[in-house]
């Protein structure tokens, strides 16, 4: 009956729901302990970010890739009944997907509020850089194409992608280092990071070579932790503690054609960004010009700058000017990964790059700058190090954040927020 | 089942799996083939090995031999092994290597990009004299390694009778002589 239709509903859910908490745990290698003291100690930071009780939260969800513990376990240690859970298989991308199906399961009635992990001993047990026992496994069927010829590794797996981008556009290792750059810059000034170093361009292009045109400071870190968010309706959101920020739109693990064997089809050197882009600015109602803050997923120097350029903040074939003219940097026009990302703070298939989104349109990124007596920071906007004075990394006046998040060349998915 | 021994890493291809059987029986008889679409309004090729056709969806398909020269398309060259199968072989290159035949269809950016690793004539893997002889636009030919009845794997050498460009693109940064 048309009288059941609700009028007022935004487009695509369009800013209806929104994130209420974020946590996590230490960036580690070596964190001494399971997947499952991980994941309750990074859900527990973010429910005590929020200040909600075990008792309003009745949904949970994560991705592994095997490697982690189920969605039950962590909930029964906590003392959450679970109205809805679904753990499932992914890795980068994973987490910006099930934001949106965690909109899904409440717009449907199966729940009413979602806690949505992902928890890793990406170093210290399954090594997300394919080293150790992951190796030395029989290869059979389809992996034959590919992890026969010791094409198997995710720097392996790109290599042609970033390969033909630089033949392409003529793009240089000099402007691809520049992302390392800006994100180590970012990273000292985050007391979480795991490298909080920052180096040069000269560093980059001078540290070993592990899969051309891999630098090892163009690969990120392998680190162990976990990370969560809540994700609740707008009209629960402003309940709890902190500023929500409030989603706008998703898109979820969106597909170049023919993934398992993605060379086959278009201009290799472009990646899903160039699809996800039609779906992520219709559903959120803006477009890149309005987008003030990045998360462009950092797993390789590579993956930020070719998916800023397919998702059109720069033209194509242009994506090495833009990483490498300062745009990125704090201070810049449009700011990247402000906590370090994948290449500095640590490595969590992309979790920590919205968890830091979410700090930053609250106004709140746990920086250096000392708080007031009200616990609320007070910024100095000075994004020199620490040691000189600075070690603020708060974006000013942020309304408008976007998460580029990459599983492969192939796949993605994106979240716009704004300040609640 | 086609199982062996290739540089210290077992291969496998199961029986149940048609397609890859298929494949690697042909590669074992150094005869390369692809599947090629039999609906008339497609009758396009495809690779890697698959249930069905891409570009209309049919699953009749028909296995054809294939002229398996082309052109490196793109290229990762690994300095830091991560199986250990392949560490001793390092640095060694990853073709991607875009089949004359199809190329540009059914649209201009599509072609059959096979894979493999750069080898000499004799199918051992390149060392760094070669390494640095081959890059984008480097034209290739496929030859075989055996590893099993029933399965070998294509590899690609430099193509000998093929005209080549004077100097291929390579990454501009050279790291251990290559």
């Amino acid at each position: 009956m048309t009288t059941d239709i609700d009028a007022t509903a935004g487009k695509y859910l369009r800013d209806k729901y929104a994130i209420i908490g974020v946590g996590e745990t230490t960036y580690t290698r070596g964190s001494g302990m399971t997947t499952r003291a991980l994941g309750t100690w990074a859900i527990k930071n973010a429910m005590d970010d929020a200040g909600i009780p075990a008792s309003e939260i009745d949904g949970m969800m994560s991705y592994s890739g095997n490697d982690s513990t189920a969605s039950p376990m962590l909930a029964g240690d906590l003392g959450i009944r679970l109205n809805f859970y679904m753990d499932v298989q992914g890795g980068g991308s994973s987490s910006e997907a099930l934001i949106g199906l965690a909109i899904g399961a409440i717009e449907a009635g199966m729940c009413e509020t979602v806690v949505v992990f992902r928890s890793m001993n990406g170093y210290s047990q399954v090594r997300i850089g394919g080293t150790g026992a992951r190796a030395s496994v029989p290869v059979g069927g389809d992996a034959l194409h590919a992890a026969a010829y010791g094409w198997f590794s995710a720097g392996q797996n790109f290599s042609p992608t970033f390969m033909r981008h630089m033949y392409d556009y003529g793009t240089t290792p000099e402007q691809v280092a520049m992302v390392k750059v800006i994100h180590s810059e970012h990273a000292s000034n985050n007391p979480k990071a795991y490298y909080k170093q920052r180096v040069t361009v000269e560093d980059v292009v001078n540290s070993r070579m592990i899969c051309k045109p891999l630098h090892l400071l163009d690969c990120c870190v392998e680190t162990d932790n976990a990370t969560a968010l809540i994700v609740t309706s707008v009209d629960k959101a402003y309940d709890y503690k902190q500023l929500p920020a409030r989603i706008l739109g998703v898109a979820g693990r969106v597909c170049k054609p023919r993934i398992d064997m993605h060379f086959q089809h278009g201009p290799i050197s472009t990646v899903a960004g160039y699809y996800i882009k039609d779906l992520i600015y219709r559903n959120a109602g803006v477009g890149p010009e309005d987008i003030q803050c990045t998360g462009a997923y950092d797993a390789f120097t590579f993956t930020s700058m070719l998916q800023l350029e397919d998702y059109g903040f720069c033209k194509k074939g242009e994506g090495g000017d833009y990483v490498s003219s300062g745009i990125m940097r704090l201070g810049g026009e449009r700011p990247n990964n402000t906590s370090g990302g994948h290449l500095c703070e640590g490595y969590t298939h992309g979790m920590n790059m919205i968890i830091e989104n979410v700090r930053q349109l609250r106004g709140e990124v746990d920086c250096y700058c000392p708080k007031d007596e009200n616990d609320k920071r007070i910024h100095s906007y000075n994004y020199a190090p620490p040691e000189e004075g600075g070690g603020c990394r708060q974006v000013p006046n942020l309304e408008i954040t976007q998460n580029l998040g990459w599983a492969m060349p192939g796949t993605g998915s994106s979240l716009i927020m704004r300040k609640g | 089942m086609p199982q062996g021994d290739y540089l210290g890493m077992t291969l496998t291809v199961l029986d149940l799996d048609q397609e890859n059987l298929a494949y690697f029986q042909h590669c074992a008889d150094h005869d390369f083939h692809l599947q090629r679409c039999v609906d008339p309004e497609c009758d396009l090729l495809r690779y890697p090995p698959g249930t069905a056709c891409p570009w209309c969806s049919s699953r009749e398909m028909v296995w054809v031999p294939v002229d398996a020269r082309g052109t490196v398309h793109s290229y990762g060259e690994v300095h830091h092994a991560i199986q250990p199968a392949f560490r001793e072989r390092a640095p060694y290159m990853i073709l991607l290597v875009e089949l004359d035949t199809q190329a540009g269809e059914p649209t201009e950016h599509e072609a059959l990009r096979v894979a493999g690793n750069l080898v000499d004539a004799d199918g051992n893997f390149a060392g760094p004299e070669l390494v640095k002889q081959v890059g984008i636009g480097s034209r290739m030919r496929m030859v075989f390694a055996d590893v099993a009845d029933g399965l070998s794997l294509p590899q690609w050498t430099l193509d000998e009778d093929a005209e080549q460009p004077e100097a291929p693109w390579r990454y501009p940064q050279e790291v251990n002589g290559v």
